[in-house]
């Protein structure tokens, strides 16, 4: 069974369709790319799958959870990390920790058990007690990630989780993606590198609301005669434009 | 245009910038290319006049940062990397006021910008605040431009924009360079370094290197294979093992592989890699990117 299940997940502002009858379906231990133009309905189809938006009309099921009529059962048993928030900077890296850990109703002697794992796993025993705002963002970005499994879900969503970072700790958030993968924890991404599109198993493309593409890499670009997804992204978030290109 | 000596900025015990020194010349697009934190934005506001530097010395057009800072304003236009207009006001209003602010009316200087503004004017009514973020970023452009400057500075305008609207915001960029402006821009996306005359790459307070794009990805001095095999995962992890010198990581479907041996062939990684159990390799030289240097020069 899938672990997010959409049937034409449809959110409506007043008239203003922001997402129209979406519907997909992603797998146990999938990396899922969901990818858009800005406006395209990418943010308010996520705010609906993690339960802080009530659909206008269709259903997503997450987590064994209808996300419209139970929320906050699928709160509880997803991740959730974005490059705008995540964790508190006036905290120290163990303070957030022991934070995440009890929001998520872990006891004492868990977090403390997690806390010690994961410090080690992230080489960040030595700074434990620093604040959160004077580590550097690649840190801050890897630890937001590891919070956001603290509880074990079986989904994390990830809202641009690279956004700014540099190259080669991108690469290394990538590895801890692959790892969790590999762990059967299934994760939806949205991310504004094409490079990274690529690392998905499967890619959807959200235009106006709907889902424009939806299939793997190697397929997408099959489908669209194109080499790159950087140039599937183009043809289909400017589909009046033949050729978009400066160089 | 732009000349910075030695720049030095601390917040307490963070160094923030370490001996930064580059110029720009007029009617360039000087790219500063570095991660969040690489100290690009408090560089910006040493520029801009919002900030004294520790030590060193900047000018801008020939007027000192520190010395000439009130009249320095008025020949620089300064798009900040947080959305800071007037969400309150409506479109028109924020270019009225920031028109007023210089001096200046809009009707006199609309030339300057009318190729922009042309595509908010169906939303001039409408609050800023109430704006899509494409949009948001045209009026602020619009607002830093409104004065007429000599010199543009825009700190993270790619931030969180997607692909498309980024390569159309360069592409508004060029046209400005092309009518004469001088451009400062700052990104952590490293494919925009391709569109600038000239670039620096920022780390952690520091320039590792400064040169035209294609001088920066010229001088890379290792050979780059580009290689697939069906299991991306473990190919990573396997070419980590190929030498002990040689840098392995993902890039978009393939995975580079930059070694220092010349004489690695292709045909050894191949052999390599099938010797692993690797399914469907495909290996091929291939040209580095700025990416490549950048994370060349981060591991040395």
């Amino acid at each position: 069974m899938n672990i997010i299940e959409t049937i034409n997940l449809t959110k409506k502002f007043g008239d203003f369709r922001a997402v129209d009858a979406i519907s997909f379906g992603v797998g146990k231990g999938e990396i899922f790319g969901f990818l858009g133009a800005n406006g395209a309905g990418k943010t308010t189809a996520l705010k609906m799958l993690i339960g802080l938006l009530k659909p206008t009309s269709g259903a997503a099921v997450v987590a064994g959870y209808d996300v419209g009529k139970n929320p906050n059962q699928v709160k509880r048993r997803i991740g959730y990390m974005s490059q705008k928030f995540s964790l508190y900077e006036d905290l120290t890296i163990t303070e957030n920790v022991r934070l995440f850990g009890g929001i998520y109703g872990l006891s004492m002697g868990d977090i403390r058990e997690k806390t010690a794992k994961l410090l080690d796993r992230l080489e960040l025993a030595p700074y434990a007690k620093r604040l959160v705002s004077e580590i550097p963002l690649g840190w801050r970005q890897k630890l937001a990630f590891s919070v956001a499994m603290l509880h074990d879900p079986g989904v994390v969503f990830l809202d641009e989780p690279t956004s700014g970072v540099d190259p080669l700790t991108r690469r290394q958030f990538w590895d801890m993606i692959y790892e969790a993968a590999h762990e059967g924890v299934t994760l939806m991404v949205t991310t504004h590198y094409m490079d990274e599109a690529e690392y998905c198993d499967r890619v959807s493309i959200m235009v106006d609301g709907r889902i424009e593409a939806m299939d793997t890499p190697g397929a997408l670009k099959k489908k669209f005669r194109a080499t790159t997804m950087d140039a599937v992204f183009t043809r289909l978030a400017r589909p009046d434009q033949k050729v978009n290109h400066m160089d | 245009m732009i000349q910075v000596q030695n720049i030095h900025h601390a917040f307490g015990d963070n160094q923030a910038l370490s001996d930064i020194t580059f110029d720009v010349q007029p009617g360039e697009i000087f790219g500063l290319i570095g991660p969040d934190g690489a100290g690009k934005t408090t560089l910006f506001r040493i520029l801009a006049t919002l900030l004294l530097p520790g030590s060193g010395s900047a000018s801008l057009g020939g007027l000192d940062v520190v010395r000439d800072y009130k009249i320095l304003r008025t020949r620089i236009g300064y798009m900040p990397g947080r959305f800071s207009l007037y969400q309150d006001l409506t479109v028109s209003e924020n270019l009225e006021f920031f028109a007023a602010v210089f001096g200046v009316t809009v009707e006199e200087n609309l030339h300057l910008i009318n190729d922009i503004y042309v595509q908010l004017e169906p939303f001039k009514k409408r609050r800023a605040g109430a704006l899509s973020g494409g949009m948001k970023q045209k009026l602020a452009l619009c607002c830093a431009l409104i004065h007429k400057p000599q010199i543009l500075m825009l700190d993270e305008p790619g931030t969180g924009v997607d692909p498309v609207s980024r390569r159309e915001f360069w592409d508004m960029l060029r046209r400005l360079r092309d009518s004469g402006l001088t451009i400062l821009v700052s990104t952590s996306y490293m494919d925009e370094a391709a569109w600038c005359n000239r670039v620096a790459l920022v780390q952690q307070g520091r320039i590792m290197a400064i040169d035209t794009p294609e001088a920066l990805t010229g001088s890379f001095s290792k050979k780059l294979f580009a290689v697939r095999a069906v299991d991306k995962y473990r190919l990573i992890a396997d070419l980590r093992r190929l030498e002990t010198d040689a840098n392995a990581y993902a890039f978009g479907e393939f995975a580079h592989y930059a070694t220092p041996s010349a004489n690695l062939q292709i045909a050894d990684v191949e052999l390599f890699l099938q010797k692993n159990g690797h399914d469907g390799v495909e290996v091929v030289e291939t040209e580095p990117t700025v990416e490549d240097c950048f994370i060349d020069l981060m591991v040395s």
